[in-house]
C-alpha cells in the first residue's frame, strides 16, 4: 500500500484584507426611512427627510427623495452623500439621453439605466438602497427597488431603510392584504395608498429614532408630480 | 498670387500674415444658410433658415439646445457642429457637477473658441468648418455670442452669419438699438425680418424651413420648428402693412 503524503500540514488560510486606514470608514448610515406604493395610473413616495449620524441629528430637513428630469422620482435611504451623487449621475444620463434620442426617458428605461449605474460601483458602491418611481410605458404606476448594486426588482410596494422592518409587513398586510382574510386584493386607490403612507410613517416615527421631523409625498401620475410636505414628531 | 504656395496646412503662415487654411474654413461658414441672433434686456433669441439638399430629404436642423440656459445655431459643416454641441454639452454638465451652477456662456465659448485655436496652430489637424451664433442666459445677463473657426469669438447685440448674412446685418444695424426693451415676441419678429433680407427671390420663410430658439431670465431654452413657427411667421406677415421701416 502506497503512503500517501498529506497535501498540507496545516489547514488552508481564506485571504482576508489586513491593512487598516486608522479605522476610518467610507460609509456613514444617515438612518431614514422611504416608501413607495403603485397604483393602477399613480404612484405614492414618501420620505422623511431627518438626517442622522449615530445619536445626532445632522438636519431637521435634508430631503431624501428627488424628482429626476423625466418626471420620475428616486427615492432613497442609506448614505446620504452617496445618495446625492448617484441623484446628479442619473439626471446627467437623463439629460444625455434627452439630447441624443429628443425624447424624455421613460421610467422602465431609466430603472434599467439605474441598475447599471449601481454595478457600474461594484467593487466600491453607492451606500445607497434607492426606489425608482414613474409611470411605465402603459401609464401604469411603476416602482422598482434595488439592492446597492443593482440587483432591481419591480414590485407593487417597497420600504427600505432604517424603519424598514417596521414598514414592510405593514404595507404587506394593508396593501397586499397579507395574513388577512378576505382581502379583496388588486391595487389601491390614491387617496387609499396615501393615508397607509402616511400612517406607515406616523407610525415608524413613534418607535424608530432614525425616523420623524418631516415627512416628503411625491404624488406621481399623468398630469406631473404634485408634492407634499407633512409634519412628524420632532422627538 | 502666391495664395497657393501657403495654403496647404495650418501651420504655415503666408508673407502677409495670413493662415489660409483658417481663411478657407471660414469660407465653409458662409456657404451654410443664415442664422440671425439678437437680444434686448431680458431675452436673446436666434433665428434661421433650414435647408433641404433635394425634396426627398428632411430640413437639416440649425438650432440645438446645449442646457436649460443655453443654445446654438450653427452655419457650415453640420458635423463638426454636432460634435462642438456634444462638447458644449458635457462642459455644461461638468460645470454643473463641479460648481453647482449653469455653465456661465462667456467660458462656454471661449472652451470651444481655445478648442478651434489648436486646430489652426497644430500640424496634420484641419481647423472647423462651421461657425456657431452662441445664445445663454446667466448671472449676467442675456448674451449673444459669435464663434468662428479660427477661434475667434466675440460678442454682439445683434448679430448675422452664413449665406447672404450682409444683409441681415445691415437690417440690425439699423434696428439693434431699439430691441434693448422689445419684448420677446418683438424681438423673435425683428430677428425673422432681418432673417428674410437673406433670402433669394422668390423664396420665402415657412414652417418648413424656418427655426426659432430663445433664452430668457425666466424662460428656458426653447426651440421652436414646423407648426409651433406658424404664429410668428402670421406675425411677421401682419406687420408687414404696418412696417413704417
Amino acid at each position: 500500500m502506497m503512503d500517501f503524503a498529506p497535501m498540507h500540514s496545516a489547514p488552508a488560510e481564506v485571504p482576508v484584507e489586513h491593512h487598516s486606514h486608522g479605522g476610518w470608514d467610507p460609509y456613514v448610515d444617515n438612518g431614514g426611512t422611504s416608501l413607495a406604493i403603485a397604483g393602477k395610473d399613480f404612484v405614492i413616495v414618501a420620505s422623511d427627510a431627518r438626517q442622522s449620524d449615530g445619536y445626532s441629528i445632522n438636519s431637521r430637513y435634508d430631503p431624501k427623495a428627488f424628482t429626476l428630469s423625466n418626471q420620475t422620482v428616486l427615492a432613497t435611504t442609506g448614505y446620504a452623500a452617496d445618495a446625492k451623487r448617484l441623484v446628479e449621475v442619473l439626471e446627467q444620463n437623463a439629460q444625455t439621453y434627452f439630447h441624443k434620442h429628443e425624447k424624455q426617458m421613460s421610467a422602465p428605461a431609466m430603472a434599467q439605466m439605474l441598475s447599471n449605474t449601481l454595478y457600474y460601483k461594484r467593487f466600491f458602491p453607492y451606500y445607497v438602497f434607492p426606489i425608482l418611481c414613474g409611470l411605465d410605458k402603459e401609464g401604469k404606476g411603476a416602482v422598482f427597488a434595488y439592492d446597492p448594486v443593482g440587483n432591481m426588482e419591480r414590485v407593487v410596494y417597497q420600504a427600505y431603510g432604517s424603519a424598514s422592518a417596521l414598514v414592510q409587513p405593514f404595507l404587506d398586510n394593508q396593501v397586499a392584504g397579507a395574513n388577512q382574510r378576505g382581502h379583496e386584493g388588486g391595487l389601491l386607490d390614491r387617496e387609499t395608498a396615501r393615508k397607509i403612507a402616511i400612517d406607515a410613517f406616523t407610525g415608524a416615527t413613534e418607535r424608530d429614532i432614525y425616523t420623524g421631523d418631516w415627512l416628503d409625498i411625491f404624488v406621481i401620475d399623468q398630469t406631473g408630480i404634485h408634492r407634499e410636505k407633512r409634519e412628524l414628531k420632532h422627538d | 498670387m502666391f495664395r497657393n504656395n501657403y495654403d496647404n496646412d495650418a501651420s504655415t503662415w503666408s508673407p502677409q500674415g495670413r493662415i489660409f487654411q483658417v481663411e478657407y474654413a471660414s469660407e465653409a461658414v458662409k456657404q451654410g444658410s443664415a442664422v440671425v441672433g439678437l437680444k434686448s434686456k431680458e431675452h436673446v433669441v436666434l433665428v434661421a433658415v433650414k435647408r433641404s439638399p433635394n425634396e426627398l430629404a428632411s430640413y437639416q436642423k440649425k438650432i440645438v439646445r446645449i442646457d436649460d440656459h443655453m443654445g446654438i445655431a450653427m452655419a457650415g459643416l453640420t458635423s463638426d457642429a454636432r460634435v462642438l454641441s456634444n462638447y458644449l454639452r458635457s462642459e455644461a454638465m461638468r460645470s454643473k457637477m463641479i460648481y453647482g451652477r449653469a455653465l456661465p456662456v462667456g467660458r462656454a465659448v471661449n472652451a470651444i473658441g481655445d478648442k478651434a485655436q489648436t486646430n489652426t496652430q497644430e500640424y496634420g489637424r484641419r481647423p472647423y468648418g462651421v461657425g456657431l451664433l452662441v445664445i445663454g442666459q446667466d448671472d449676467t445677463g442675456p448674451h449673444l455670442y459669435e464663434f468662428s473657426p479660427s477661434g475667434i469669438v466675440s460678442e454682439y447685440y445683434a448679430y448675422s452669419i452664413g449665406a447672404r448674412s450682409q444683409s441681415a446685418r445691415t437690417n440690425l444695424e439699423r434696428n439693434f438699438e431699439k430691441f434693448e426693451d422689445m419684448s420677446l415676441r418683438e424681438l423673435v419678429i425683428h430677428g425673422l425680418r432681418a432673417l428674410r433680407d437673406t433670402l433669394q427671390q422668390g423664396k420665402q420663410l415657412d414652417t418648413l424651413n424656418t427655426s426659432i430658439g430663445f433664452v430668457g431670465k425666466d424662460t428656458k431654452m426653447t426651440i421652436l420648428d414646423g407648426e409651433n413657427t406658424q404664429a410668428y411667421l402670421d406675425l411677421l406677415d401682419e406687420g408687414e402693412a404696418m412696417e413704417t421701416e
